[in-house]
């Protein structure tokens, strides 16, 4: 099923990406995703193995890795927030 | 949408004086207003700051802080809040957030704005860059910030109210 993948701040520098559309499996978690895109190598391995803490909304709410996607998801990627 | 309850994201800069005014326009039932602005500071971690850049994810930041704005209001009786938060390049000395708090008492606008700010520092999804004289650096999410937002939520039988 299509997904789109939204990347925000260091994540989005480091992957040189701000949006993608990409396909996953249907069922697919948070954590499946993850791991389908660090099968792609360099940049996406290493930013998404960094030990910084790695965030993830779908649908504009924050997400956990066990959180199921769903046809047309909108999944963002980011580092903790730092507003204010 | 409930017109004392606003939460803004914008670029331009933001008139305290202005703000203030149209918050409580014609209101005679406030008898407190509160009031938080967070300004960029031209040194963190003892780099000197020349330029603070501030991104967000549209749509999802401005559901998050509305959101914030209702949960004080489901704990205080306010009349009314409002945040404004600037994105885009910003310079030391300049505005970045405005929450304004308006109740009866001043204890309940005290209160919200500290919480509502807390929150926001943890939940609102803006991202921070800095440009120092040794370059540019992505400001790291504090522990700080983190057990701010938590004294709100240690013992629901002492909150304040």
């Amino acid at each position: 099923m299509k997904i789109s993948v939204l990347y925000f701040g260091e994540l989005r520098e480091s992957v040189d990406t701000a949006e993608e559309a990409t396909e996953v499996v249907s069922g697919s978690t948070v954590s499946d995703l993850i791991e389908h895109l660090k099968t792609r190598g360099e940049p996406w391995q290493s930013a998404l193995t960094s030990p910084d803490p790695l965030r993830v909304a779908v649908n504009q709410d924050m997400a956990n890795p066990t959180t199921v996607l769903t046809e047309g998801a909108e999944v963002a990627l980011f580092r903790p927030v730092t507003g204010g | 949408m409930d017109a004392l309850f606003q939460a803004t994201v914008q670029t331009e800069p933001f008139d305290f004086g202005q703000e203030y005014s149209a918050f409580l326009d014609g209101d005679r039932a406030a008898g407190a207003v509160a009031s938080f602005v967070g300004r960029v500071r031209e040194v963190n971690d003892h780099q000197d700051i020349e330029t603070l850049e501030l991104e967000h994810y549209p749509g999802m930041t401005e559901k998050v802080m509305l959101e914030v704005l209702h949960e004080a209001r489901a704990r205080w009786l306010l009349l009314g809040a409002r945040v404004i938060h600037r994105v885009g390049p910003l310079h030391p000395g300049e505005n970045i957030v405005l929450v304004l708090t308006a109740s009866a008492h001043r204890h309940a606008a005290l209160d919200a704005c500290a919480f509502i700010m807390d929150h926001l520092k943890t939940r609102a999804t803006f991202w921070k860059k800095e440009t120092t004289p040794e370059g540019q650096r992505w400001v790291k999410g504090r522990e700080s910030d983190q057990l701010a937002q938590a004294r709100w939520h240690k013992n629901s039988d002492s909150d304040p109210s």
